[in-house]
Parts: C-alpha cells; structure tokens; sequence
C-alpha cells in the first residue's frame, strides 16, 4: 500500500509489529497503546524511533502526557465512517502541539484526503491505488474553507479580513 | 437576504466540479455504487424505488424570485415538471438522471444555490422560524446566525463523518415555529436577565424511531462565541456517539445514555479548551453578514392603508383566507401571507413549475423579492403591504393557491413514502389524499379549528407522526400496510411526542378512524377549546373508547 507523505509518494521505514509478534531488531516501529504502557521501558531502549498506532475508539488524552517520546501517531481508520480520528488530529496539532508525521491508515481513499488534510494529518496510508495523481488533485479541488482549523491555509474569515483591510 | 461575494462562488463552483469529477469516476466504473454513496449523499443525491432523488438546500428556507425561477427550471429541465418542499424548509425532485446531477448542479451554483449536505452524517442544512424577520414576535432576526452556521458546518473538515445525521434550527421569535425541540441542536435567540441578547441551546432532540424532546444545556450563551460553542458540542458528539448501531446514532442517544447533566459538563468542559484558541468570526465578518438581512425598505406610510376591511367585507372568501392564512408583520401596515400547498386532494408540499413561477412573479411584485418555505410544506410571502393582500390573494386563486387552509386539518405533512421512498413500509401520499377529501368542507374544517395532522410512512418518521396532535405512522404486515394512530405530539415550544391510541388500522379504515377522532373530540371540547387542549384534559381514553369501541 503506497504512503504518500507531504504531496509525493515515499518510502515507509516504520514497521507495525502486531502485538503478540517479537520487535524487529532494529529500525523505527509503530506499536499500540496497549503494548507502550506495558513495555515501555523496553521501548525506550531500543533507542529507535517510536511510534504508536492508535485506534478510533482511543482518547487522545489516554497518550497526551507521551506526545514527546513518539514520532509517529498513525490514526485509523476502521471505515471512512468512522469520523473519530478527524477530531483526534485535530487535538493532536491544535490543543497539544504534536508536530511529528500524523498518518491516516486504514480505510483511506482519494475523497477524504482533503477533509484529513484539514484536520492536520501529512502523510497518508492509501488503500487504493493510482493514488498519487487523485491526490494532487483532491487537494486542490477546494482551495476555499469556511472554518479555521490548525491547517496553515487561512480560512474565509481570514480571507474576507484582509480583502476589507486592502479595500 | 445573504448574496453571494466572489469567494462563496469560488467555492461552490469548485463544489460542482468536484462532483462532476466523481460522477464521471462513477459512470466509468472506477467507483463502485458503495464507494460511490457516501460521496453522492453528501450532495444530498439519493438512489430511491424508481430514480435518483435529489434534495436542494433552501438554507433556513430563504429564497429570491430569482432562485425560485431557477427551481422551476430545474423541475422542467431535469425533472417531470414540479418538485417537492420537504419538512426541513428544502425542495426535492424525484425523477433526476444521475448524468445530469454535474450539470443541475452548475444551474444552481449561477443563482447561489447547492445541494451540500442534504443528506448524509453531516451537519445538515440550517433551519428557522419561517417568519425569521418578519414575526411581530420576535426578539432577533435569527438568519444572521443560520448563515454564520451554514458556512462555518459547509464541508467542516472534522465534522463530515459523524455517527449520524445533524439537524440544527434557530429560532428568533417568542413562539417556536421552527420545532426546535426535536432537532438535535434547537438554539433560541433570548434575553438574559441584564437585558443583553445570547443563546438559549437545547440538545438531543429527534424524531425517528426513538423520539426525544431536546434538553436545554445552556440557559444563556453570549453571541460572540456561538460557533465554539457548536464546535464544541459536535467534538463531544463526534468522539461519544455511538457508532455500533445507526439506530442508536444521533446525540438524542448520547443524551438518554449519560444524562442531559453529565453531557452539558463535557461540553462546558471541552467549551473552556475550545474557546481559548478559537477563532472566531471577526466583528466586521458578523457585520457584513447582517448587512444582508437589515429589513426590507418599508413604506412608513403603509399603515394608514384602509382598503383591507372594504375587501374583507366585500368577499368573504378572500375573508376566510386572510383569517387562515395571515399573520401579524412587526412592522405597520404590512402582513406575513402563508400560500398553503395542500390542495384538495393534491400532495403534500408538491408545486409545479408554472406555480413556482408565479409565486416568484408575486414575491417580486408584494414581498420585495422574497419567499420562504416552511417545515409545514408551504410557502409564505413575509412582507406583504396590507393593502396589497386583495390583489395578491386574487393571483394566488388564479394559479390554484389561495388555499385557506393553513393550520387546519387538510393542512397535512406527510412524507414520500412507498410512491418514492426505499426505506418506506407504507403509502402516506394516499393517505393524505384521503383524508384532506373527506374533510374537504373548508366551513366544517373551520369548526375543528386549529389541528396538526402529520402522516409518516415508515418508523424514521420524515412525515413528523411524533409531533402531530393527531401522528399517523404507516407500517407493513405480511404484505399489507396498516396504520398506527398517535395522540397529542406537538413541535411547539411545549414540544410533546405523541401517545399510541391502540391498535393499527387498515387502509381502508384509517380515514375513518380520523374522523372518529375528530368527533369525539368535537362532541367533548369546551367552548373554544382547541384539539390540542382538549387532548391534553382528556387524556387518550376516551378516543381510544370510541376508536376500538365496535371491535
């Protein structure tokens, strides 16, 4: 499945160990929740990147206090119905101030990028493919937002002011 | 009324291509029809028994003349000649090809038109009292605020997959006609007690299969900070609500599970972090929105108008309409006038083309340009000079609208049903033919007086059953569609769901069984008293006495 990361696609360097499967020896790995709080220590010697895998149905506050140790929150989604991880991106980047790489994964498809976009999410796991041309494009298919959120393009509001501060 | 600047067409027009772009993924099979659903209902494009249906917003059922005209186009051009008002202030066609949805599309956008989020787990289009600005009663015009709604819900990125559907009305008025109570978000423009303007915000109202009455969360929330408030709301919602079961979905759910209390403290919570780094709306954005819907230019002279009372004199017919169908205007000399669309015998809320254009005619020449529709299924006028209400009323009978039925028993909401609808289980639209048949003397509807009746033809309960003093919900048994009858539902501001009399009826009885209804209701009443009043001293027994009383 081809990660597209910040407009292009990109190699993956993260494995996703499943729980009950040993860690790789080496390299940057994405772990669950559940095995962060129960091998923590052990994680943290590896002195390899960490990053966690975090499911729909979690709380944002049940990792906040951890933000500093990971490099990579990969949120997912279990059906593009399920819209939990859109208000967890934005916790993550506008209440919590994670700057890391934020992944979609799951069920992610050309016709959600541009909400996830939105919400703070910079690289995405797609589940189908020729997906890189339907990015660049789904992206750019609405270059207006009425709402602020914590992505850098500036809102209407924002639009609106400066074009009465120009008048 | 709101226009359009360059930026909001931008963007629906980005809208229209972005569809047209998946539409054609669609048709050249790159999309499946599963892919392809949660993509064509957040256009609010539905796949029903006989064609695509295609639901267009009417945001807080504000409409120009010149909207209206393009709604007729669309009926002729894409459709079989009429189309529908639903019972959230929209209009929906029921005969549209899914080639020409891109191209309807584009014929909106010209008139600051769309179909976005009509349909789908989203925040749906915004509702209002349909007399937003011209009520005698109200405190403020409530349409600044659904227009600050409509564009802060428009495609909001964190809030477009929600467990379930979102309904939010505003009301500015004393009395609530936009049935705040049963939308999950009824928020009521009100004074506190310095005097100073804000929000009264109730939460976990809904119909459908488990009908609750919405609780108020907030007694009083100052203008500014409305949008953080919403935004903190729909955050709670989007995180708790249930996901495991559609049925249990929608916050009315959330409500009933941790108590009205327990969610007003997680919003107020979430509220606190929200309202930190919110941005909100700058004054001047507020502003310059509130330019659009300063009141019309009224003629300070209107009110010396003495024509009225020779008319109303002269023909007692038009007399029977001004009576049913107009409302007291805050300003002097003018008049809110409801055009009913349930013609003897016709379909609830349905208006063909050539009455689209006529109405449109007469916004432009009595209403300065401007049409609402109603959750009621009707159209109204809003500012109409008194002196003027002869000669409109005269235009309306020509086209076959001058129905003085407005609140009365032929005054009926119902749904599609089984003639268009997939989730139906029973016909409503016959139903209500027969039923405003049977009734169809305007002097003995007169004598029943003021009567809600709504016809649902499944347990989702689009046609409002809940909420109407007399609810007729349509259901299937092995094969054959029976009909359940509720007692004493009201969406007012003392909003009530209606109880179950008994057992269902048949097709073929059910008519009867209404009438049943209304007598014992006629035989007990005080003098004066209105259904709804004498429903609530006699309680449902002796209703259900003479209902069941030969079986």
């Amino acid at each position: 499945m081809p990660l597209i990361k910040n407009g292009a696609i990109a190699e993956d360097a993260w494995q996703f160990p499943a729980d009950d499967a040993p860690l790789p020896g080496q390299g940057p790995v994405a772990i669950s929740l559940e095995r962060w709080q129960r091998e923590r220590e052990v994680l943290q010697a590896r002195r390899a990147p960490l990053g966690l895998l975090v499911k729909s149905d979690t709380q944002v506050e049940d990792f906040a206090a951890d933000l500093a140790e990971f490099e990579l929150i990969a949120l997912d989604f279990p059906t593009f119905r399920d819209g939990r991880p859109y208000s967890a991106a934005r916790l993550l980047r506008e209440r919590h101030g994670y700057t890391g790489e934020l992944r979609a994964v799951g069920d992610v498809s050309r016709d959600q990028f541009l909400f996830m976009h939105r919400c703070g999410f910079d690289a995405f796991q797609v589940s189908s493919g020729g997906a890189l041309e339907g990015w660049l494009r789904a992206v750019s298919e609405i270059s207006i937002w009425y709402q602020p959120t914590g992505d850098p393009r500036g809102a209407l509001g924002t639009l609106r002011h400066r074009r009465a501060a120009a008048e | 009324m709101y226009r359009y600047d360059e930026f909001d067409h931008a963007f629906v027009h980005q809208r229209v291509a972005q569809f047209r772009d998946q539409v054609a993924r669609r048709l050249s099979g790159e999309l499946s029809e599963d892919e392809f659903k949660p993509l064509r209902l957040m256009n609010g494009l539905y796949l029903q028994l006989h064609a695509y249906m295609l639901r267009v917003a009417i945001p807080y059922g504000t409409l120009s003349s010149r909207q209206m005209r393009c709604l007729a186009h669309i009926a002729r051009r894409y459709d079989k000649g009429y189309g529908h008002i639903t019972t959230r202030q929209n209009i929906q066609y029921n005969w549209i090809k899914l080639t020409e949805v891109p191209d309807l599309l584009a014929d909106l956008a010209e008139v600051e038109m769309h179909a976005i989020q009509t349909s789908g787990n989203c925040i749906r289009n915004v509702t209002a009292d349909h007399f937003a600005g011209a009520a005698a009663d109200e405190i403020e015009d409530p349409r600044l605020w659904c227009e600050i709604i409509r564009q802060w819900s428009t495609l909001h990125p964190e809030f477009s997959f929600l467990p379930r559907k979102f309904k939010i009305a505003v009301s500015g008025a004393a009395k609530d006609r936009a049935a705040l109570r049963v939308h999950d978000i009824g928020v009521q423009i009100c004074r506190n007690d310095a005097g100073e303007i804000g929000f009264e915000v109730m939460v976990g109202g809904g119909q459908g299969r488990t009908p609750m009455i919405a609780k108020t969360i907030r007694k009083f929330l100052p203008k500014a900070e409305l949008l953080s408030y919403l935004e903190s709301i729909l955050r709670v919602y989007n995180q708790l609500g249930r996901r495991d079961n559609m049925y249990k979905a929608r916050i009315k759910i959330l409500v009933h599970e941790m108590g009205a209390d327990a969610l007003a403290e997680m919003v107020e919570a979430e509220w606190r972090q929200v309202r930190e780094g919110f941005v909100d709306l700058p004054e001047a954005e507020v502003a310059r929105i509130e330019r659009y819907f300063a009141p019309p230019p009224f003629d300070p002279a209107a009110g010396s108008d003495s024509g009225l009372d020779t008319a109303r004199r002269a023909d007692s017919e038009f007399d029977r309409w001004l009576e049913q169908n107009v409302d007291a205007h805050r300003q002097p000399g003018y008049a809110i006038a409801t055009i009913s669309l349930k013609s003897d015998g016709g379909v609830p809320g349905d208006i063909d083309a050539a009455q689209m254009e006529a109405v449109a005619d007469l916004a432009e020449r009595f209403s300065f340009d401007e049409l609402r529709a109603t959750h009621q299924q009707n159209l109204v006028l809003p500012h109409v000079r008194k002196g003027d209400l002869y000669e409109l009323w005269q235009s309306l009978k020509a086209h076959g609208l001058a129905i003085a039925n407005r609140g009365l028993i032929s005054d009926i909401i119902a749904c599609p049903g089984m003639d268009y609808c997939s989730l139906a289980t029973a016909r409503s639209i016959p139903v209500a033919q027969a039923i405003s048949a049977r009734f169809q003397d305007l002097a003995r509807q007169k004598d029943i007086g003021d009567l809600r009746l709504n016809i649902s033809g499944c347990i989702n309960a689009c046609g409002h059953h809940h909420v109407g003093h007399i609810g007729i919900l349509g259901l299937e048994k092995k094969g054959v569609e029976n009909y359940q009858i509720t007692l004493g539902g009201r969406a007012d501001g003392e909003a009530a769901i209606g109880a179950i009399v008994g057992p269902a009826f048949s097709a073929e009885d059910i008519v009867g069984a209404v009438e049943t209804v209304v007598d014992t209701y006629l035989d007990l009443r005080e003098t004066g008293e209105p259904f709804i009043d004498a429903y609530a001293r006699l309680g449902r027994e002796p209703f259900k006495e003479r209902l069941y009383a030969a079986h």
